[in-house]
C-alpha cells in the first residue's frame, strides 16, 4: 500500500508539474452571462442546517441562502450591521437586547420574515445542541431557559437576555455567526418529524430569505443555487450559482483556462504562479482570519518549561517562510486575534534567533531534545513543518514530523497525546473573545474536565492571571477599555503561552477578469455571491 | 490425436438438461445462495471490524474537531459506539437485512440513495471502458500472436506495455491537457456540462439511458462527449491487459498439434485462427475480461478524481477518510455484488461457448 501510494503521489506530482509548466493559453469558452460557476472542494460539506454547519464550504453556502440576525456589509467588515433587524437597543445592565425587525422581508417560500421566526431559529439552535451551539449557549442559554430568555416582545420586535456576563458587542457578534441565521419556521416545522425541529429535512434543504435558494446539493459533485427574485436588497445579477466539486487542482486550472468555470478557489501555489500573466485571468489574495500556529503540549516534561516554549518561538523563520515557500499565501502574524479586525494587536516580537534560543535552552538545562511534530498531511502544513524541523535542528532540537489525516490528528490532539502540533484556527465570529476563549481561557485543566474544544486545554495549559484577564475583557462594556484589555491579553499571551502563532492566511483565487463583485471576507463563512456581475 | 482438443460446438456437445432433475437444480441454487450469503457475511464483518479498529474517529467526522465534549458524547451514544463491537455489528446487520444501510455522514442522505446515484456513474464508465478494451484489445492480441516475433508483434507489445505500466492518473491528466485544453476536441472534467445538470429525470442513473428515455438528445450527446476521455484512459488500461493476455493464450493454442493438423489439411488460415484457436481461448478470455470489468466497477479513484467523476470509487474513499462506515460497507457490498455478478455471468458464458462445461 505504502509503495503504491508513493508511486501514485510521484505520478500526481509529475503530472501536476507538467500541467503547471504548460504554456498559458488565453481563455476560450464562456459560461452564460447570468450564471456564476466556481470550481472548489465541497467534500467537507456534511450538513446544510445552519444550526449544525461548522464546515467551511457549507458555512459559505448558508451565508448566501440565509439572512442572519446580525451581519456585515460585503464592503465593510469593520462594522457590524443588522441583518433581518433594523435596529437594536441595549438595556442599562447590558444583559438584554431588544431588536426591531426590518419590514417587508420574505422567505423563499413567500412567508413574511417575522420576529417569531428569528426567536424560533435561535431557540432551535440551543435545543438541537449541535457543535456550533456553544456560540449561543456560552451566553447562558439552555434548552430549559431559552424559551423565556429569547422571546417575542411585540409586533416586529423580540428580545434576548443573557445570564452570563458578556459585553453586548460580543453578544451581537455571536448573532452574526451561521447559528444566527433565520429559518422559515412554518416551512421547517411542516417538514419536522419525531420532534426533530425539522433537523433531518433541513440538513439537505433550505428555508431562508437570503439572495439565493438551494436548487440541489449532490455530495462530491455540485451545489446549485437559484436566484431569489424578491431578495430585500434587490435580486442578484446571477440567475444561478454553481459550486462544482473539482478535487484535483490541475483539473480546476484547466477548467478555468477553458472558460468552463469563472472562479477557481483551491489552486496550489505552483498553478497560481503558472496562471500569472494569462490573458483574461486575475489572481487575487483575500486576507482571511485563519491563523497557523505551533503549540507545545504543556504536560510534556521538557516542552512544558516556559523557557523552552519561548526558545521554540525563536526557532521559527517566520519571514523566511512568508517570503519564499508560502509567498502570497500568508502574512506573518504572532498574536491570537487576526490583523485587520477590531482589537487586533499586530506586535511581532519574534524572529529567527538561534543564538538566543540556545541560550534559553541552556538556561533551562535542556540539551539533546527529541520531539514529534504532529501535523496534517497536506499543504501548507508539510512545507512549514519541514522548515521548522530545519531551524529547530540548528539549536539541537531533533524534530520528527508525523503527518496525518485530520481524522487521525484531531482525536490525538483532543486527547492531549501530542508533543508539538502545527495546525490552524479560525474564529467562529468576529469578536476577539472567539479566539481568546480558545487560545487563552482554560478554567479547568484537569483531565476529566474534557474542555476538548479549547486549544489551551488541549495543550494542557492554564494560567490563572490570563484566565482572569480573558474573563474581564469579555465582560467589559466600555469599547475602548475592552480594546485595550484585548491588546494587553494578546501581548501577554504571546510571551508566556505554549503557543507560537506564526501566520495569518490569505485565500488566493483565480477568476476571469470579467467577473466582478465576488467578495471573500475575513472569515470562511463571509463569502458573498449576490454582488457578482459579469461585464 | 488424443492430446488435441476438438473445435468447440462440434459433435462433442452433450445434451444438457438430460440428467438435471428439479432436486438437483434446487440444490445448485441453494448452494449458490448459501455461498453468496457467506461471502457477504464475511465481507461485511471484515469491513465493519476494520472500520472500528481504524484510528479514525467517526464521531469527530460528524461533530468536527472543535466540538464541546457534551455534543461529542451525545453523538457517540447516538451512533451506538458505547455498545460492545459485536453488538454494534449485529444491530447494523439487522438493519441491512431490512434494506436499511443507514445514513451517510458525508452526504447526510441514506446510503442506498447515494449508491443509486454514484454507482451508475461508475457503471457507465466501466462498461464503456471494458467495451473499448475488449473490442480493441482482443484483435490486437490475436494479431500480435499470429505475427509473433515480427515487427507488428513488437509494436503491439510496446503499446500494451506502455498502456499497462503508465499510471492512469498521469494518462488522464495528459489526455485532458491535450484533447481538452490544447485541441479543444473534448469537454472537460465532469459527467455533464453544468448547464445540463438536472435537466433529465433520474430513472436508471445512467445518463445515456436516462437522456435517451427522456428523448433529450442534447443531454445525451453532451453526456456521451464527456464519457469519451475517461473511457479512452480507462479503456487503454483494460486494453493493454486484455491484449497481453489474448496474445499469450493464442500463442499457447497456435503451438498445439491440432492447429498444425488443420493447417496441413489445408484449412484456410482465417478459419484456423478464428474458429479453431480463438474458439479455444474464449473461456480464458471471458475470465480475464470479467475480472477486468469487475475491477473497473470498483471505481477507479484516480481516474474519478482527475475527471471529477462522481463515482463509487471516490465515494468509498472519501467515506473511509471520514470513517463513514455506513457508506463504506454499503459501497463494499455493491463492489462485492459486482464481483459475484460478473463471476456468475462468466460462468453462464462458459456454458455458452464451451460445450464441456454444459450439463
Amino acid at each position: 500500500m505504502g509503495v503504491a501510494w508513493r508511486r501514485t503521489a510521484a505520478a500526481v506530482a509529475c503530472a501536476a508539474g507538467l500541467v503547471a509548466a504548460a504554456p498559458a493559453a488565453p481563455v476560450r469558452a464562456e459560461t452564460p452571462a447570468d450564471m456564476l460557476v466556481m470550481g472548489t472542494r465541497i467534500d467537507d460539506m456534511i450538513t446544510l442546517d445552519p444550526a449544525e454547519i461548522f464546515e467551511f464550504s457549507a458555512a459559505e453556502i448558508a451565508n448566501n441562502m440565509y439572512d442572519r440576525i446580525m451581519t456585515y456589509d460585503p464592503g465593510n467588515f469593520a462594522e457590524l450591521t443588522g441583518g433581518v433587524v433594523r435596529s437594536w437597543e441595549i438595556s442599562a445592565d447590558g444583559k438584554t437586547i431588544t431588536f426591531a425587525m426590518r419590514d417587508g422581508l420574505t422567505f423563499h417560500s413567500g412567508n413574511p420574515v417575522r420576529a417569531e421566526d428569528a426567536v424560533w431559529s435561535l431557540r432551535r439552535v440551543v435545543k438541537l445542541n449541535k457543535t456550533p451551539a456553544f456560540i449561543l449557549t456560552q451566553l447562558g442559554w439552555t434548552p430549559e431557559n431559552v424559551d423565556e430568555l429569547i422571546r417575542v416582545t411585540g409586533d416586529g420586535a423580540f428580545a434576548i437576555t443573557i445570564t452570563e456576563d458578556f459585553s453586548p458587542g460580543l453578544v451581537l457578534n455571536a448573532l452574526s455567526a451561521t447559528v444566527g441565521s433565520v429559518v422559515d419556521k412554518e416551512v421547517v416545522m411542516a417538514n419536522a418529524a419525531d420532534g426533530d425541529l425539522g433537523y433531518n429535512w433541513l440538513k439537505t434543504d433550505s428555508a431562508g430569505s437570503g439572495p439565493f435558494e438551494l436548487r440541489s446539493w449532490n455530495a462530491n459533485e455540485a451545489v446549485i443555487l437559484n436566484r431569489f427574485d424578491d431578495y430585500h436588497a434587490g435580486a442578484p445579477a446571477m440567475r444561478r450559482v454553481i459550486v462544482r466539486h473539482v478535487a484535483e487542482p490541475a483539473a480546476q486550472r484547466l477548467l478555468l483556462e477553458e472558460g468552463d468555470i469563472d472562479i477557481a478557489r483551491t489552486l496550489t501555489p505552483d498553478q497560481l504562479a503558472g496562471l500569472e500573466g494569462t490573458e483574461g485571468v486575475v489572481v487575487e489574495a483575500n486576507p482571511k482570519s485563519t491563523l497557523l500556529y505551533l503549540a507545545a503540549n504543556d504536560g510534556h516534561e521538557v516542552l512544558g518549561r516556559p523557557a523552552v516554549q519561548d526558545a521554540l518561538r525563536y526557532l521559527i523563520d517566520y519571514q523566511g517562510m512568508a517570503d519564499t515557500l508560502l509567498k502570497g499565501q500568508v502574512d506573518v502574524h504572532q498574536s491570537f486575534w487576526p490583523s485587520g479586525l477590531w482589537a487586533s494587536a499586530d506586535d511581532r516580537p519574534y524572529a529567527l534567533d538561534v543564538a538566543r534560543a540556545e541560550a534559553l535552552l541552556d538556561a533551562a538545562g535542556v540539551d539533546d531534545l527529541q520531539v514529534t511534530l504532529d501535523t496534517l498531511n497536506s499543504s501548507p502544513y508539510m512545507e512549514i513543518a519541514q522548515a521548522v524541523q530545519e531551524t529547530m535542528g540548528r539549536a539541537g532540537i531533533e524534530v520528527e514530523i508525523a503527518p496525518q489525516d485530520g481524522s487521525a490528528l484531531w482525536p490525538k490532539y483532543r486527547a492531549r497525546r501530542h508533543e508539538l502540533i502545527l495546525a490552524r484556527w479560525g474564529p467562529d465570529y468576529l469578536d476577539p473573545h472567539s479566539n481568546a476563549d480558545s487560545f487563552a481561557h482554560n478554567p479547568d485543566n484537569r483531565e476529566e474536565a474534557q474542555l476538548t474544544g479549547k486549544l489551551a486545554w488541549r495543550n494542557g495549559w492554564s494560567d490563572p492571571a490570563i484566565n482572569a484577564l480573558t474573563r474581564t475583557a469579555s465582560r467589559t462594556l466600555d469599547l475602548e477599555r475592552r480594546e485595550d484589555l484585548y491588546a494587553a491579553l494578546q501581548r501577554l499571551h504571546q510571551r508566556v503561552s505554549p503557543f507560537a502563532v506564526m501566520f495569518q492566511q490569505n485565500e488566493v483565487i483565480a477568476r476571469h477578469a470579467d467577473v466582478d463583485g465576488f467578495v471573500s471576507g475575513p472569515t470562511f463563512d463571509l463569502v458573498f455571491y449576490d454582488g457578482v456581475v459579469k461585464n | 490425436m488424443a492430446t488435441t482438443a476438438p473445435p468447440p460446438g462440434g459433435a462433442g456437445a452433450r445434451g444438457s438438461g438430460f440428467d438435471s432433475t428439479p432436486v438437483r437444480v434446487a440444490r445448485e441454487v441453494a448452494g449458490v445462495l448459501g455461498a453468496l450469503a457467506l461471502t457477504f457475511l464475511g465481507l461485511t464483518a471484515i469491513t465493519f471490524f476494520i472500520g472500528r479498529v481504524m484510528p479514525v474517529d467517526p464521531v469527530l467526522a460528524i461533530v468536527g474537531d472543535r466540538a464541546p465534549q457534551d455534543v461529542y458524547e451525545a453523538v457517540y451514544r447516538e451512533l451506538g459506539l458505547d455498545e460492545p463491537i459485536w453488538q454494534q455489528y449485529l444491530l447494523f446487520m439487522a438493519d441491512v437485512v431490512r434494506g436499511d444501510f443507514g445514513t451517510s455522514i458525508q452526504t447526510s442522505k441514506p446510503v442506498l440513495e447515494d449508491l443509486l446515484r454514484f454507482f451508475p456513474a461508475t457503471l457507465e464508465l466501466a462498461t464503456a471502458a471494458t467495451l473499448v478494451g475488449t473490442l480493441v484489445g482482443v484483435p490486437m492480441g490475436v494479431a500480435a500472436a499470429v505475427n509473433q516475433g515480427r515487427p507488428l508483434d513488437h509494436v503491439l507489445r510496446v503499446v500494451g506495455l506502455v498502456g499497462y505500466s503508465t499510471p492512469v492518473f498521469w494518462l488522464g491528466m495528459m489526455a485532458l491537457l491535450v484533447f481538452y485544453a490544447q485541441l479543444g476536441w473534448t469537454p472537460g472534467p465532469g459527467r455533464l456540462d453544468v448547464f445540463y445538470q438536472g435537466l433529465v429525470p433520474q430513472v436508471t442513473g445512467l445518463l445515456l439511458v436516462d437522456s435517451a428515455l427522456a428523448g433529450d438528445w442534447t443531454v445525451f450527446w453532451n453526456a456521451a462527449s464527456h464519457l469519451v476521455l475517461p473511457t479512452v484512459v480507462l479503456g487503454t488500461f483494460a486494453l493493454a491487459y486484455i491484449a497481453r493476455m489474448t496474445r499469450s493464450f493464442m500463442l499457447d493454442q497456435l503451438n498445439q498439434e491440432y492447429v498444425l493438423a488443420a493447417r496441413v489439411k489445408g484449412v484456410p488460415e482465417r478459419v484456423v485462427i478464428w474458429r479453431h484457436a480463438f474458439g479455444n481461448v474464449l473461456v480464458q478470455l471471458i475470465t480475464i475480461i470479467g475480472l477486468t470489468y469487475a475491477s473497473l466497477l470498483e471505481g477507479s479513484v484516480l481516474t474519478e478524481t482527475v475527471f471529477a467523476w462522481p463515482g463509487i470509487g471516490q465515494y468509498i474513499t472519501t467515506a473511509l477518510f471520514k470513517s463513514d462506515m455506513n457508506a463504506v460497507i454499503g459501497g463494499t457490498i455493491v463492489v462485492g455484488c459486482c464481483f459475484v455478478g460478473v463471476n456468475m455471468l462468466s460462468d453462464l458464458l462458459y456454458r455458452l461457448v464451451d460445450p464441456r462445461t454444459r450439463g
